[in-house]
């Protein structure tokens, strides 16, 4: 395998609060290569915005702090660098995209200028030229009319429209790797394909790898070459997107896979809940952090933490169970994928 | 009311939002039209499904049903009774008819115990009067969606956002409705928590044999829960149908591209998928687009779709659609079986 573009290895974040120390992100590890796409799925709490912060060494401090780990980011440590070092990634081969797309441009900025910035700023290019690079932008991401939009203003356009402006700075510096966080969660569903086939083309073009973090399966399923499950802030299993859809390991995977209807399947079918709720992070059990909402849970399971082990080249595990469950669960998930 | 009638029947809703007026001459400038020309209906027992994007007026139309949304224009029949007339505050009607919301963050106040919250209702209606009987039927409802009665004096705090939802379904159940209007009630919950939600309310429309009007974005989710299904699009129903033959063979170009913008938890049937990405976003509401609203972003549109609003025209098998593409298919439908060898 080539070497990764990004590897992470025993990534942890603990935040301070009130309620004691918790840690958001725990012992992760994951590696992306140079134009891939990696997803981190999970739902709320599960630390994958976490995890894409502390990458892009984000993280509010305090209450938050990257206590252990690296990311190696073309060979360089990114915990290390101090904040001037770190200022010089981002925006540059690093590049992010929010969620909100209404609250991430500055509304006192003209949308010309916000594109610009970047380039101006790390290639040292003067105002004029970098607002031509912006304008080629615009065009890239299909804002019609490009010229004339470089003077407007972020609240003259519309959600799908700031978010084409996002990945227009995002992409700005031609990056070597884009943190999209939820990038199309604020958007209705037609506006969310458009957005997210513009984002997965141009990285094929750029040639640069992305991360999508999302809680949607479906999106995961259409746009992922690789995914992270994460639960309580780690990783329980990660495997290339069809392995993962067809050969769940983890519980928690199966389970969600088995909770979410789908426009394929058999309709007013009960759907399969996974019962209880996600796990509180400040009082995370000792053990597995699904034991107690998993029902192959054993002694062993809210005693000792289990640890990712490769099943096969590429796909990771953290289940003390996943053979035994394997052998018993077949039958069920044989008579779904017979029906899809 | 006899057998035959729906339990909700909505004709020709008209909600606009004027705006206010502007300049010396107080003139106004027009108005958002939110809902213009909604009709449909749903019987007792039944889930219709009201699906569409931000804006489209799925949730005034719900609004407007429950009457807590002035009516511009239309009917709005409820169990033989209209009620246009009436105010949710005043209305009889709201014994029958209650409403779970989006939010269990924010539907339920933070500052009264579940015990109240739940039994809210029954003491806005006078129903609290045996002590005794309104605590059994207190705890009854909680364990009818799958809480503990001993819950009951707990703050909605002490909840998660899924049993919360639970709490708001308990407090719409505690009047014994025969419809409930439900608006985006498992978008807020994490995936899951929402299938749990889902069963919940399957298993009391089965007991109660309640109706709902589903209101959600999420196309997924309304096509588990839903026996017909209406698509709506500034302000319009431009599709309606049985679930199932909406899914297998959606008429509208506007249906088509909404099911095919969804992507399916499956790496292999997504790969294989035939997809129509639209181009563009949902238009203003205040300024629609002249002639069918959808043709500005219709991969089929033709000349006549930029003059003559299509009219929601009934199809064979329940269906209806308001699209040039369909225009006369009800005749022509019958009209096939004539090809007579001469």
């Amino acid at each position: 395998m080539a070497t990764p573009l990004l590897e992470v290895k025993n990534l942890t974040t603990r935040f301070r609060t009130e309620r004691g120390e918790l840690t958001a992100v725990d012992d992760v590890s994951f590696s992306v290569q140079p134009g891939q796409t990696l997803a981190i799925v999970g739902e709320s709490g599960s630390g994958k915005s976490v995890t894409a912060l502390s990458l892009m060494r984000l993280i509010p401090d305090p209450p938050g702090r990257i206590v252990g780990g690296q990311i190696l980011f073309e060979g360089q440590d990114l915990v290390k660098l101090t904040d001037r070092q770190m200022q010089a990634i981002r925006g540059d081969r690093i590049a992010m995209i929010f969620q909100e797309p209404m609250s991430s441009l500055n509304p006192a900025l003209t949308v010309g200028m916000q594109i610009a910035e970047p380039v101006n700023l790390h290639r040292k290019m003067p105002w004029a030229q970098a607002y031509e690079v912006a304008k080629g932008l615009l065009d890239k991401v299909r804002i019609p009319d490009a010229a004339s939009r470089l003077q407007t203003w972020p609240h003259q356009y519309s959600g799908g429209m700031r978010q084409r402006t996002m990945i227009a700075m995002a992409l700005a510096c031609q990056p070597k790797l884009i943190i999209a966080d939820e990038p199309t969660t604020a958007l209705d569903v037609t506006v969310q394909a458009q957005i997210l086939d513009l984002l997965k083309e141009l990285t094929r073009e750029t040639g640069a790898a992305l991360i999508l973090i999302t809680h949607d399966l479906g999106v995961v399923a259409r746009y992922a070459d690789h995914v992270a499950v994460m639960y309580g802030g780690r990783i329980v299993e990660q495997a290339d997107a069809g392995t993962l859809y067809a050969h769940p390991r983890h519980p928690y995977t199966r389970g969600l896979l088995a909770s979410i209807p789908r426009l394929d399947s058999t309709a007013g079918q009960r759907l399969v809940p996974i019962k209880g709720q996600p796990p509180d992070l400040a009082r995370l059990p000792p053990g597995c952090a699904f034991a107690p909402r998993c029902q192959h849970a054993s002694a062993e399971c809210s005693a000792s933490r289990p640890l990712l082990r490769t099943l096969a080249p590429g796909h990771l595990d953290a289940c003390h169970h996943d053979q035994a469950i394997d052998a018993g669960a077949s039958a069920g998930t044989a008579s779904e994928s017979a029906h899809a | 009311m006899p057998d035959n009638q729906a339990l909700l029947q909505v004709d020709d809703l008209k909600v606009h939002f004027p705006l206010p007026p502007k300049g010396i001459l107080r003139q106004s400038p027009g108005a958002v039209k939110a809902v213009d020309g909604v009709s449909f209906s749903l019987n007792a027992g039944e889930t219709l499904g009201l699906v569409g994007e931000s804006g489209c007026g799925k949730s005034t139309t719900g609004l407007a049903v429950l009457r807590m949304q002035p009516v511009t224009a239309g009917r709005i029949t409820f169990e033989g009774q209209d009620i246009t007339a009436q105010q949710a505050r005043t209305g009889t009607f709201r014994r029958r008819m209650q409403m779970v919301y989006q939010d269990p963050y924010g539907s339920l106040n933070p500052r009264m115990k579940v015990r109240d919250l739940v039994g809210e209702p029954l003491q806005v209606h006078g129903m609290d009067k045996n002590p005794g009987e309104y605590q059994d039927r207190i705890a009854g409802l909680l364990k009818t969606v799958g809480l503990l009665p001993d819950m009951a004096d707990r703050y909605p705090h002490e909840f998660s956002g899924g049993q919360r939802q639970r709490i708001g379904i308990a407090r719409a159940l505690a009047l014994e409705p025969s419809l409930i209007i439900c608006d985006e009630p498992v978008s807020a919950l994490d995936v899951s928590i929402q299938a749990q939600v889902v069963n919940v309310l399957q298993e009391l429309q089965e007991r109660l044999g309640l109706a709902y009007l589903f209101i959600a974005h999420d196309l997924a989710v309304v096509r588990h829960l839903s026996h017909r299904i209406a698509v709506m699009y500034l302000g319009r129903i431009v599709e309606i149908a049985p679930r199932d033959e909406l899914y297998r063979a959606p008429l509208h170009p506007y249906t088509q591209a909404l099911l095919s913008a969804v992507p399916v938890a499956d790496p292999v049937v997504e790969r294989a998928r035939q997809r129509i990405v639209v181009q563009g976003e949902v238009p203003s509401a205040l300024k629609p687009p002249p002639g069918c609203r959808f043709h500005t972003r219709c991969p089929h549109a033709m000349p006549q779709c930029k003059v003559d609003d299509p009219p929601l025209q009934q199809l064979d098998g329940g269906r209806a659609v308001a699209c040039h593409l369909h225009t006369g298919q009800h005749t022509s439908l019958h009209s096939i079986p004539v090809k007579v060898a001469a």
